[in-house]
């Protein structure tokens, strides 16, 4: 058993390679949540602007990438856009369906925290000389972000999980190189490795939220 | 040709389309009855654990905190990877489909039982203590009394978690299941056309954006006022 999962020599072998995929999730992972941030914080800015001819397009748009897969999303860009003439790479593709995808996520979050800026605030601000972007920036938005912090964590988390989608599409990324590894030396160890510096970087993260989780439901009631 | 009809004929071209749509509808119902067993059996999982955890017997609950853990950490795609090419070299060998459906009920057993077990803390022991005073038994009280509450907490946060796990379904190609997405690859690379793909992304929308919308509903119908 040992011998099959966690075998020392293949470990010994795998680990460069390992590495090497370990980093390039964590810059991937640098790279898609400030995309998916910003392009939450867009949506969410463009959706209070209270109007019906921004709010529904918006709120379609956000459900249709609820409902899209984001794996489909990723194989349209990346086989599907070849055929329009536009070759991408599996890297770009990456970072457009995280965009689009953990966007409309992110927006969705940052929208309940606005929401949940009374409109008072608003009021006040505006009423002290402040313009409507300004009231939004240093008023609203701090007090948003706080207020949706464990919901913004959580949704990170998410994301960087997401990123192991780029070994569909031969983004070198830590489950891509476990699987190179895998296939080489025929033995599943690189994988066992993979799994384990995934779960040793993300369970400190698991923790943190499940007691903000606990204390957020707690208190509602 | 001009250019907005050579990208129909690329994008939509209605001959490949007739030809691969019985393909793509057998990915269909092999994404639907993936989707109801992990559903399914997911959140009976995370009920069932989540109730053996306000059984409050300690060791037992190191170790449904530490399996709840481990499948929040890991990201369902490695699970399934480890599942379809790592078992087989310890014996069982899980089909394609298997691997899929066990490694996301796995994920969504644990993502639910968390908030299952929220749901049923945040209710207060007074209420606890009043029911079994009254005579109610442990059970009655947990089915009768706490678990009604705890339920009504725990919908939102559960129809948008349910939802962004059965999507994953789309992993299962990976491991060579032939649900929507897989079959519409392999029409790709038979016709050398990306019709079949666009036809695959127009049934994930069939699929799923009614449950979105109506998780919409749902979550603010269970809304708590402020």
């Amino acid at each position: 058993m040992i011998q099959t999962f966690f075998n020392p020599e293949i470990i010994v072998a795998a680990w460069p390679i390992v590495l090497s995929g370990l980093w390039n999730t964590i810059l991937l992972s640098l790279i898609v949540v400030p995309l998916g941030l910003l392009g939450g914080l867009i949506l969410a800015l463009l959706a209070s602007i209270h109007h019906p001819l921004v709010r529904w397009p918006l709120m379609a748009w956000v459900d249709f990438f609820r409902a899209f897969p984001p794996l489909v999303l990723l194989v349209l860009l990346f086989a599907g856009l070849p055929f329009a003439g536009l070759e991408l790479g599996g890297f770009a593709c990456v970072a457009i369906a995280f965009f689009l995808n953990t966007g409309a996520y992110y927006g969705e979050i940052f929208r309940a925290g606005i929401d949940s800026v009374p409109n008072g605030q608003v009021e006040a601000a505006r009423s002290t000389g402040l313009g409507r972007l300004q009231a939004m920036r240093y008023v609203v938005l701090p007090q948003a972000v706080r207020n949706v912090l464990p919901d913004l964590l959580s949704n990170t988390l998410e994301v960087v999980k997401l990123t192991s989608l780029g070994s569909v599409v031969a983004v070198p990324e830590l489950l891509y190189e476990a699987r190179q590894a895998q296939s080489v030396t025929y033995n599943p160890t690189p994988i066992v490795m993979a799994a384990v510096i995934y779960f040793l970087i993300l369970w400190p993260v698991v923790r943190l939220l499940s007691r903000l989780e606990n204390r957020a439901l707690a208190g509602r009631r | 040709m001009g250019g907005w009809d050579r990208f129909v004929d690329t994008f939509f071209n209605a001959k490949v389309m007739e030809k691969y749509l019985p393909d793509i509808l057998s990915g269909v119902v092999v994404t639907i009855e993936l989707a109801l067993l992990i559903v399914v059996s997911g959140l009976a999982a995370g009920l069932a654990l989540a109730l053996l955890r306000s059984l409050g017997v300690r060791p037992l609950n190191w170790l449904i905190v530490f399996v709840v853990d481990l499948f929040r950490s890991l990201p369902p795609l490695v699970i399934i990877v480890l599942m379809y090419f790592g078992l087989p070299y310890a014996g069982p060998s899980p089909s394609g489909f298997v691997s899929t459906w066990l490694s996301l009920a796995l994920v969504l057993m644990a993502f639910s039982e968390e908030i299952f077990w929220a749901g049923i803390t945040s209710i207060p022991r007074g209420q606890w203590e009043a029911s079994r005073s009254t005579g109610l038994s442990y059970s009655q009280t947990l089915f009768n009394v706490i678990l009604p509450q705890a339920f009504r907490l725990t919908i939102p946060p559960l129809t948008n978690r349910t939802i962004a796990i059965t999507k994953g379904t789309a992993l299962g190609t990976v491991v060579a299941v032939t649900e929507i997405l897989g079959q519409a690859s392999s029409a790709v690379s038979n016709s050398y056309n990306p019709s079949p793909l666009m036809m695959g992304a127009a049934a994930y929308i069939v699929l799923f954006l009614p449950v979105v919308v109506a998780a919409r509903w749902i979550e603010a119908k269970f809304a708590w006022k402020r």
